[in-house]
Protein backbone atom coordinates (compact mmCIF):
# COMPACT_ATOMS: atom_id res chain seq x y z
CA UNK A 1 0.00 0.00 0.00
CA UNK A 2 1.12 3.05 -0.75
CA UNK A 3 0.70 6.49 1.89
CA UNK A 4 0.43 10.02 0.21
CA UNK A 5 0.90 12.60 2.86
CA UNK A 6 -0.04 16.02 2.01
CA UNK A 7 1.64 18.53 4.31
CA UNK A 8 0.23 22.18 4.44
CA UNK A 9 1.03 25.41 6.52
CA UNK A 10 -2.02 26.02 9.30
CA UNK A 11 -4.07 28.79 8.98
CA UNK A 12 -2.68 32.25 9.95
CA UNK A 13 0.68 31.17 9.64
CA UNK A 14 2.48 33.54 6.97
CA UNK A 15 3.32 31.30 3.60
CA UNK A 16 6.10 33.94 2.15
CA UNK A 17 6.72 31.12 -0.75
CA UNK A 18 3.15 31.32 -1.38
CA UNK A 19 3.13 35.59 -1.59
CA UNK A 20 6.20 34.63 -4.06
CA UNK A 21 4.14 32.44 -6.22
CA UNK A 22 0.58 34.48 -6.05
CA UNK A 23 2.79 37.92 -7.26
CA UNK A 24 4.32 36.19 -10.36
CA UNK A 25 1.34 34.47 -11.86
CA UNK A 26 -0.17 37.93 -10.86
CA UNK A 27 3.05 39.18 -13.19
CA UNK A 28 2.00 36.20 -15.70
CA UNK A 29 -1.43 37.80 -16.19
CA UNK A 30 -3.66 35.26 -14.31
CA UNK A 31 -5.94 37.31 -12.39
CA UNK A 32 -8.31 36.85 -9.77
CA UNK A 33 -6.08 34.46 -7.39
CA UNK A 34 -7.06 35.13 -3.64
CA UNK A 35 -4.28 33.63 -2.43
CA UNK A 36 -1.90 30.33 -3.10
CA UNK A 37 -0.17 28.46 -0.37
CA UNK A 38 2.37 26.01 -0.70
CA UNK A 39 2.47 22.81 1.04
CA UNK A 40 4.76 19.53 0.33
CA UNK A 41 3.94 16.10 -0.68
CA UNK A 42 5.75 12.99 0.67
CA UNK A 43 4.88 9.47 -0.82
CA UNK A 44 5.94 6.44 1.34
CA UNK A 45 5.28 2.71 0.13
CA UNK A 46 4.37 0.44 2.90
CA UNK A 47 3.99 -3.44 3.52
CA UNK A 48 1.17 -3.01 6.02
CA UNK A 49 -1.51 -4.20 3.73
CA UNK A 50 -4.53 -3.26 6.56
CA UNK A 51 -5.80 0.23 6.11
CA UNK A 52 -6.40 0.93 9.53
CA UNK A 53 -3.19 -0.30 10.97
CA UNK A 54 -1.40 1.68 8.12
CA UNK A 55 -3.45 4.88 8.56
CA UNK A 56 -2.39 4.73 12.60
CA UNK A 57 1.67 4.23 11.70
CA UNK A 58 1.43 6.77 9.09
CA UNK A 59 -0.06 9.05 11.54
CA UNK A 60 2.64 8.39 14.02
CA UNK A 61 5.18 9.43 11.27
CA UNK A 62 3.23 12.23 10.80
CA UNK A 63 3.33 13.47 14.27
CA UNK A 64 6.89 12.18 15.19
CA UNK A 65 8.84 14.09 11.97
CA UNK A 66 7.19 14.12 8.51
CA UNK A 67 5.09 17.25 9.83
CA UNK A 68 5.69 20.29 12.31
CA UNK A 69 2.73 20.23 13.91
CA UNK A 70 3.29 23.84 15.35
CA UNK A 71 2.97 25.09 11.79
CA UNK A 72 1.73 22.23 9.66
CA UNK A 73 -1.30 20.29 9.24
CA UNK A 74 -1.34 17.05 7.56
CA UNK A 75 -3.56 14.74 5.96
CA UNK A 76 -2.68 10.85 4.85
CA UNK A 77 -4.59 8.90 1.53
CA UNK A 78 -3.95 5.62 1.42
CA UNK A 79 -3.84 4.09 -1.89
CA UNK A 80 -4.01 0.07 -2.10
CA UNK A 81 -1.43 -1.33 -4.57
CA UNK A 82 -2.30 -2.53 -7.64
CA UNK A 83 -3.21 -6.36 -7.60
CA UNK B 1 32.98 25.42 33.37
CA UNK B 2 32.25 22.18 31.81
CA UNK B 3 30.92 22.15 28.50
CA UNK B 4 29.93 20.05 25.36
CA UNK B 5 28.73 20.74 21.99
CA UNK B 6 26.52 18.33 19.61
CA UNK B 7 28.01 17.76 16.24
CA UNK B 8 25.43 16.66 13.38
CA UNK B 9 26.36 15.93 9.47
CA UNK B 10 26.23 19.55 8.57
CA UNK B 11 26.92 21.47 11.34
CA UNK B 12 29.61 24.08 10.19
CA UNK B 13 29.25 26.19 13.42
CA UNK B 14 30.82 24.40 16.11
CA UNK B 15 34.56 25.30 15.81
CA UNK B 16 33.53 29.45 16.34
CA UNK B 17 31.61 28.12 19.39
CA UNK B 18 34.41 26.25 20.64
CA UNK B 19 36.60 29.03 19.79
CA UNK B 20 34.08 31.60 22.28
CA UNK B 21 33.57 29.26 24.86
CA UNK B 22 37.56 28.41 25.40
CA UNK B 23 38.10 32.36 25.41
CA UNK B 24 36.04 33.25 28.03
CA UNK B 25 35.92 29.82 30.50
CA UNK B 26 39.86 28.89 29.54
CA UNK B 27 38.51 25.29 28.97
CA UNK B 28 37.60 23.33 25.72
CA UNK B 29 34.26 21.89 24.89
CA UNK B 30 33.90 18.43 24.43
CA UNK B 31 32.60 17.68 20.45
CA UNK B 32 29.37 15.21 21.19
CA UNK B 33 28.73 13.40 17.39
CA UNK B 34 25.24 12.67 16.89
CA UNK B 35 25.24 9.31 16.83
CA UNK B 36 26.60 9.54 20.82
CA UNK B 37 24.08 8.20 23.39
CA UNK B 38 25.31 10.08 26.54
CA UNK B 39 26.70 14.11 26.77
CA UNK B 40 29.23 13.91 29.45
CA UNK B 41 28.47 15.99 32.87
CA UNK B 42 28.54 19.10 31.71
CA UNK B 43 27.30 22.78 33.18
CA UNK B 44 26.28 23.93 29.15
CA UNK B 45 25.47 22.31 26.16
CA UNK B 46 25.60 23.90 22.94
CA UNK B 47 23.83 23.14 19.70
CA UNK B 48 25.59 25.20 17.34
CA UNK B 49 24.63 27.15 14.27
CA UNK B 50 25.29 25.22 10.33
CA UNK B 51 22.50 23.46 7.73
CA UNK B 52 22.72 19.99 9.76
CA UNK B 53 21.23 17.41 7.33
CA UNK B 54 21.40 19.85 4.20
CA UNK B 55 17.53 21.30 6.09
CA UNK B 56 16.02 18.57 4.41
CA UNK B 57 12.30 18.00 5.21
CA UNK B 58 12.41 21.11 7.26
CA UNK B 59 15.60 23.01 8.91
CA UNK B 60 16.94 20.98 12.47
CA UNK B 61 13.57 18.62 11.76
CA UNK B 62 15.99 15.31 11.38
CA UNK B 63 18.59 16.61 13.69
CA UNK B 64 16.26 16.44 16.25
CA UNK B 65 15.63 12.98 16.04
CA UNK B 66 19.01 12.09 16.22
CA UNK B 67 20.54 9.25 19.12
CA UNK B 68 22.03 11.86 21.31
CA UNK B 69 18.99 13.82 21.31
CA UNK B 70 17.30 11.55 24.08
CA UNK B 71 20.21 12.59 26.50
CA UNK B 72 20.06 16.21 25.24
CA UNK B 73 16.19 16.14 26.41
CA UNK B 74 16.63 14.43 30.12
CA UNK B 75 19.72 16.65 30.80
CA UNK B 76 17.63 19.89 29.61
CA UNK B 77 14.70 18.98 31.82
CA UNK B 78 17.19 18.15 34.90
CA UNK B 79 17.97 21.91 34.48
CA UNK B 80 21.41 21.88 32.71
CA UNK B 81 22.06 25.24 30.83
CA UNK B 82 21.28 24.35 26.90
CA UNK B 83 22.51 27.11 24.56
CA UNK B 84 21.25 26.52 20.50
CA UNK B 85 22.84 29.10 17.91
CA UNK B 86 20.98 29.21 14.70
CA UNK B 87 20.47 25.73 13.04
CA UNK B 88 20.46 24.97 17.19
CA UNK B 89 17.68 27.20 17.88
CA UNK B 90 15.96 25.36 14.78
CA UNK B 91 16.66 22.38 16.56
CA UNK B 92 15.37 23.47 19.47
CA UNK B 93 11.87 23.89 18.80
CA UNK B 94 11.82 20.68 17.01
CA UNK B 95 12.90 18.38 20.05
CA UNK B 96 9.73 20.86 21.82
CA UNK B 97 12.29 21.82 24.14
CA UNK B 98 11.99 25.59 23.23
CA UNK B 99 7.91 26.63 21.93
CA UNK B 100 6.91 27.94 18.34
CA UNK B 101 8.46 27.34 15.28
CA UNK B 102 11.20 29.12 12.77
CA UNK B 103 9.29 29.40 9.17
CA UNK B 104 11.03 31.33 5.98
CA UNK B 105 12.32 34.48 6.21
CA UNK B 106 9.19 36.73 4.80
CA UNK B 107 12.18 38.12 2.09
CA UNK B 108 12.50 34.76 1.03
CA UNK B 109 16.39 35.94 0.92
CA UNK B 110 19.18 33.95 2.88
CA UNK B 111 20.44 36.80 4.95
CA UNK B 112 24.00 37.01 6.24
CA UNK B 113 24.37 40.67 7.41
CA UNK B 114 25.09 42.28 10.94
CA UNK B 115 21.46 42.91 12.62
CA UNK B 116 20.75 44.86 16.40
CA UNK B 117 18.67 43.45 19.17
CA UNK B 118 17.46 45.03 21.87
CA UNK B 119 17.97 43.18 25.34
CA UNK B 120 14.51 42.39 26.82
CA UNK B 121 15.08 40.62 29.58
CA UNK B 122 19.00 40.19 31.40
CA UNK B 123 17.57 38.02 34.37
CA UNK B 124 18.47 35.23 32.76
CA UNK B 125 21.61 32.65 33.32
CA UNK B 126 22.52 33.73 29.13
CA UNK B 127 22.40 37.55 29.59
CA UNK B 128 22.99 38.46 33.06
CA UNK B 129 26.10 40.66 32.26
CA UNK B 130 24.15 42.81 29.45
CA UNK B 131 22.17 45.86 30.72
CA UNK B 132 18.17 46.25 30.83
CA UNK B 133 17.62 47.36 27.24
CA UNK B 134 20.91 47.07 26.20
CA UNK B 135 21.61 47.57 21.95
CA UNK B 136 23.72 45.03 20.88
CA UNK B 137 24.59 44.24 17.00
CA UNK B 138 25.49 40.31 16.39
CA UNK B 139 25.40 38.27 13.06
CA UNK B 140 23.01 36.90 11.06
CA UNK B 141 23.57 33.96 8.54
CA UNK B 142 19.83 32.19 8.03
CA UNK B 143 17.09 31.48 5.42
CA UNK B 144 14.47 30.12 7.96
CA UNK B 145 14.66 32.57 11.11
CA UNK B 146 11.19 33.97 10.90
CA UNK B 147 10.17 33.22 14.32
CA UNK B 148 6.31 31.86 14.66
CA UNK B 149 3.95 30.91 17.76
CA UNK B 150 0.39 30.46 17.64
CA UNK B 151 -1.28 33.90 20.25
CA UNK B 152 -1.69 31.37 22.81
CA UNK B 153 1.68 30.11 23.27
CA UNK B 154 2.78 33.50 22.11
CA UNK B 155 0.99 35.43 24.77
CA UNK B 156 2.06 32.66 27.66
CA UNK B 157 6.06 33.85 26.59
CA UNK B 158 5.54 37.02 26.55
CA UNK B 159 3.55 36.88 30.08
CA UNK B 160 6.56 35.12 31.61
CA UNK B 161 9.35 37.12 30.20
CA UNK B 162 10.80 34.29 28.13
CA UNK B 163 12.04 37.05 25.56
CA UNK B 164 15.36 37.45 25.65
CA UNK B 165 16.38 39.57 22.31
CA UNK B 166 13.98 41.32 20.03
CA UNK B 167 15.36 42.43 16.67
CA UNK B 168 15.37 46.27 16.36
CA UNK B 169 17.05 49.48 14.52
CA UNK B 170 20.15 50.73 14.85
CA UNK B 171 18.47 53.36 17.86
CA UNK B 172 16.73 50.89 19.14
CA UNK B 173 13.25 51.09 17.87
CA UNK B 174 11.36 47.81 17.96
CA UNK B 175 9.57 47.82 14.19
CA UNK B 176 9.28 46.30 11.15
CA UNK B 177 12.32 48.12 10.00
CA UNK B 178 14.92 46.31 12.24
CA UNK B 179 13.11 43.24 11.86
CA UNK B 180 15.18 41.27 9.26
CA UNK B 181 13.36 38.13 9.33
CA UNK B 182 9.63 38.60 9.74
CA UNK B 183 9.48 37.08 13.19
CA UNK B 184 6.31 37.60 15.19
CA UNK B 185 6.91 40.72 18.19
CA UNK B 186 10.80 40.88 17.05
CA UNK B 187 11.90 37.98 18.72
CA UNK B 188 15.03 37.01 18.26
CA UNK B 189 15.79 35.06 20.84
CA UNK B 190 14.19 32.87 24.01
CA UNK B 191 14.11 30.86 26.25
CA UNK B 192 11.89 27.56 27.54
CA UNK B 193 9.48 28.31 30.86
CA UNK B 194 12.71 27.06 32.88
CA UNK B 195 14.89 29.55 31.55
CA UNK B 196 17.63 27.10 31.52
CA UNK B 197 17.25 26.37 27.70
CA UNK B 198 17.71 29.45 25.18
CA UNK B 199 17.67 29.63 21.15
CA UNK B 200 18.31 32.49 19.12
CA UNK B 201 19.12 32.60 15.24
CA UNK B 202 22.18 35.86 15.17
CA UNK B 203 25.76 34.30 16.20
CA UNK B 204 27.16 35.67 19.55
CA UNK B 205 30.03 33.45 18.81
CA UNK B 206 31.22 35.20 15.93
CA UNK B 207 31.69 38.70 17.75
CA UNK B 208 33.94 37.71 21.04
CA UNK B 209 37.24 39.22 19.80
CA UNK B 210 37.76 42.97 18.40
CA UNK B 211 39.66 42.06 16.17
CA UNK B 212 36.29 40.11 14.00
CA UNK B 213 34.49 43.97 14.64
CA UNK B 214 33.05 43.58 18.09
CA UNK B 215 32.72 41.97 21.55
CA UNK B 216 28.72 41.77 21.64
CA UNK B 217 28.51 37.90 21.43
CA UNK B 218 31.43 37.72 24.42
CA UNK B 219 29.09 38.91 27.24
CA UNK B 220 26.61 36.13 26.42
CA UNK B 221 29.63 33.80 27.02
CA UNK B 222 30.71 35.67 30.14
CA UNK B 223 27.48 35.79 31.63
CA UNK B 224 27.03 32.02 31.55
CA UNK B 225 30.65 31.53 32.87
CA UNK B 226 29.71 34.45 35.58
CA UNK B 227 27.24 31.43 36.71
CA UNK B 228 28.94 28.77 36.70
CA UNK B 229 31.93 29.84 38.48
Amino acid sequence: MKARILITLKTGVLDPQGKAIQKALGSLNFDGIDGVRQGKVIEIDLAETNEVAARKQVSDMCDKLLANTVIENYDIELIPSAA
Amino acid sequence: MKSAILVFPGTNRERDAADAIKLVSGKAPTMVWHQETDIPDVDLIVVPGGFSYGDYLRAGAIAARSPVIADLMKKAKSGITVLGICNGFQILTETGLLPGSLARNTGLDFLCHDVHMKVDNNQTRFSNKYAPGQIIRFPIAHHDGNYFADPDTLKKIEDAGQVVFRYCTPNGDISMQGNPNGSINNIAGLTNSDGNVMGLMPHPENLIDPLLGGTDGRIMFESLIGRAA
